[in-house]
């Protein structure tokens, strides 16, 4: 067992190189990842160790990245493509809507698109607009993709090697702000729960919190805390937003009796809603109080001074957790 | 505004239009066309000239069928056939061509049978013939976004070793075909620049039919279409469309420079189209007759009749037969229609993933839950009045 202490961002690119290392199929696309490596560096190193026809700097087109990648995939390619910041994908949101998420379907499976886009997302690092979004439901929307979101650095590892082997189109949205957070990561023993699986990474008892992405340690902070308060919080960390490991949630919370989901997505339309209703729909009898969200408002991602009272931090965790032990 | 100095063309007319066939049947030499297509035989126009008449048949009766209700929607090709059936047989086996939604020649010319084209339109699939077999892209409703897609199989192509190895019988290109007004998309412009930037062996292939539903082309283009690739370095050419000796000649000299490794061109196909966008369409309201008049006397069709006539390449014997067959081609796709089950509605759930995931397998199984309520009371009204039968 080969345990390594590794930020996200660079167990994510030991996830690369690996993945590269084991199928020559496996070739990485978008703006700026070669020589620079990427503006967040992800992709550093690959450039040197496998050439700019395996990195390919691609002109500055997220619709091209996209649609190239998908004929890529018809050649039997399996294309990871960067775009740059979460605001950015919308250029290319036709071509994974319309497209990626559907030629499996509109060819009755003769076609596969293994294509991986990552996605760095999320706020908290003071950028200026378009830089600090989480639009994973608009993603999660439609059917044919695949979605998910590392919290650590095994996952960071784990979950870049898995969706690059997975025969379906598959989004990973890599929490910006928590890049360089360092963790363990094995990069010999596969864990045996799958890139879909939700994790509980805090047992508790007395509520539910539900998190993912750079939201998960936002809950287990809150968790901790709320010890001082003598509560027992369990935290769970999704991992998967499509699917989404409903049973997971589900069995926390006919323990708990209490659920209270976090992420950064305005919470109008988001996920959490929508976990929220499967939830009520199979756990009503064991509800102590409504499921609670805390997430972005109704604006638009706002200018990076106000940004702090926009994201959801300890307090208003606390706080949604204070309300919904009230009940 | 002297510095600037791009002249902006009055006229579609200042870009030349090449033609090998004129409307009456006469010939005209041009020294590169004219060694693209000097290889074609009689016997090959023959076939072209059938094929033409065979996608016409066809045409008009799945535009009959939707008026029966077998169709949802159809798109007529009417008097776009020298575009697609020249296009078509100028590429190679083993080149991949992607398609709009309106180039049933192109089909025709793979081999794919229009009756196999027909699930889109008659609402039972959204595609269902094999890619890969015919080297086929899916047809597409969402305009322009095949073309990125295209030059990403071309840049596939040059990493497989499949261009400028000297060999055009393995060497491969990428044929792409899309309207005028599909032209204007922004997704077209970053194909353009992904194949200029990787001189990706892909062939833009624009049938200017001279209207996008009922937006002339005119206002999708403030110059000829041919000129729009010049600003990524893409060289193009502006052709007769409607005369398959032209349309041949053009794009088989335009893949074979991509698959010998010279990178992308851009045709400017000059047609119309005939019928309405659609079937739902209603041309009236948009273009004037006289318009339509001035088109049908350049038809496709009869202008290659009229130029192997003049060569005795063909005789009254060989036309009435192409008609004839045309007739049975109509009769086997009305045939066909007719056998057309609707599939299982279970299928919806089928092939979204290539790999199990656990919503679609639930929403399945609730699906057959809901269902079996039905079936049950079904059986058990069918037993009962067995029953009563009985009785
Ligand atoms: C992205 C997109 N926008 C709008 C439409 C609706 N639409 C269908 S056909 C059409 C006109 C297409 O014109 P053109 O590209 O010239 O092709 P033609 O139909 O003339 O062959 C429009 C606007 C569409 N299918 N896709």
């Amino acid at each position: 067992m080969s345990t390594v202490k590794l930020p996200i961002a660079k167990a994510i690119t030991a996830g690369l190189r690996d993945a590269m290392r084991a199928d020559e199929k496996v070739m990485l696309m978008g703006e700026d990842i070669g020589l620079l490596g990427g503006v967040f560096r992800v992709t550093d190193g690959l450039h040197a160790e496998f050439g700019g026809d395996r990195v390919v700097d691609t002109p500055l087109g997220e619709a091209g990245i996209v649609g190239t990648g998908i004929g890529l995939c018809y050649r039997g390619y399996r294309p990871v493509v960067e775009i740059q910041f979460d605001g950015f994908v919308f250029p290319a949101f036709n071509q994974i809507t319309t497209q990626l998420a559907k030629m499996h379907y509109r060819t009755r499976g003769q076609v596969r698109v293994p294509m991986v886009i990552r996605i760095p997302y999320g706020g908290g690092i003071g950028a200026v607009e378009h830089h600090s979004e989480s639009p994973e439901a608009l993603f999660a929307h439609t059917a044919g993709l695949r979605i998910v979101t590392p919290s650590n650095a095994q996952d960071g590892y784990w979950m870049t090697r898995e969706a690059i082997e997975s025969d379906d189109p598959v989004i990973v949205f890599e929490p910006k702000k928590q890049y360089w957070i360092k963790g363990d990561v094995d990069t010999d023993v596969r864990p045996a729960t799958g890139m879909h699986s939700a994790k509980i990474v805090r047992p508790g008892s007395d509520a539910t919190l539900l998190a993912w992405g750079p939201s998960v340690s936002v809950a287990r902070e809150a968790a901790e805390a709320a010890t001082e308060d003598g509560l027992d919080l369990e935290v769970i960390d999704a991992r998967s937003i499509s699917p989404f490991d409903v049973p997971t949630v589900v069995e926390s919370v006919k323990r708990t009796g209490r659920l209270v989901i976090v992420h950064e997505a305005p919470v109008f339309g988001a996920i959490g809603g929508e976990v929220a209703a499967r939830v009520s729909e199979q756990c009503f009898f064991h509800l102590e109080a409504p499921v609670l969200r805390v997430g972005g408002y109704h604006t638009p991602y706002p200018p990076a001074r106000m940004e702090e009272a926009y994201l959801p931090d300890l307090d208003r965790v606390l706080d949604a957790v204070d309300r919904s032990l009230a009940y | 505004m002297s510095v600037f100095r791009t002249t902006i063309p009055e006229h579609a007319d200042d870009e030349p239009l090449i033609q090998l066939v004129a409307p009456d049947g006469t010939r005209t030499p041009h020294e590169e066309l004219d060694a693209a297509v000097a290889h074609l035989t009689g016997e090959d126009l023959r076939r072209y000239y059938r094929d033409m008449v065979m996608i016409r048949a066809a045409d008009l009766e799945a535009t009959s069928l939707q008026r029966q209700g077998q169709l949802g929607l159809w798109a007529s090709a009417l008097g776009q056939e020298a575009a697609q059936i020249g296009a078509g047989h100028a590429a190679r086996t083993q080149d991949y061509l992607v398609p709009t939604y309106r180039e049933h020649g192109i089909a025709w010319a793979r081999g794919i049978e229009p009756w196999r084209l027909l699930d889109v339109w008659r609402g039972i699939a959204h595609g269902s013939y094999d890619p890969y077999e015919l080297r086929t892209h899916p047809y597409m409703l969402v305009l322009g976004a095949q073309v990125p897609q295209a030059v990403g199989y071309a840049m596939g192509l040059q990493r497989d070793g499949l261009v400028g190895t000297g060999d055009l019988e393995s060497d491969t290109a990428v044929l792409t075909l899309f309207g005028d007004g599909s032209s204007s998309e922004g997704e077209v412009s970053e194909g353009f620049t992904f194949a200029a930037s990787f001189q990706a062996p892909t062939v833009f292939f624009t049938q200017n039919n001279q209207w996008a539903i009922s937006v002339p082309a005119t206002v999708q283009s403030r110059v000829p279409l041919a000129q729009r690739s010049r600003g990524w370095g893409i060289p193009s050419v502006r052709i007769d469309g409607n005369d398959v000796l032209a349309v041949y000649g053009a794009v088989r000299l335009a893949l074979d420079a991509a698959r010998e490794g010279e990178g992308p061109s851009y045709i400017e196909a000059v047609t119309y189209r005939m019928a309405a966008h659609t079937t739902s369409d209603d041309p009236t309201r948009y273009r004037a007759r006289a318009e339509e008049e001035e088109w049908a006397a350049k038809d496709p069709i009869d202008r290659l009749r009229r130029y192997l006539e003049a060569q005795d390449e063909v005789d009254e014997e060989f036309v009435r037969r192409c008609e004839e067959e045309g007739h049975d081609l109509a009769m086997a796709l009305h045939h066909e229609i007719h056998a057309m089950a609707d599939p299982d509605p279970i299928e919806i759930f089928s092939h979204v993933y290539a790999d199990p995931h656990p919503l679609v397998e639930a929403e399945r199984a609730e699906f057959e839950r809901y269902r079996s309520q039905f079936e049950d009371a079904g059986d058990q009204a069918a037993s009962e009045s067995a029953e009563e039968g009985r009785r």
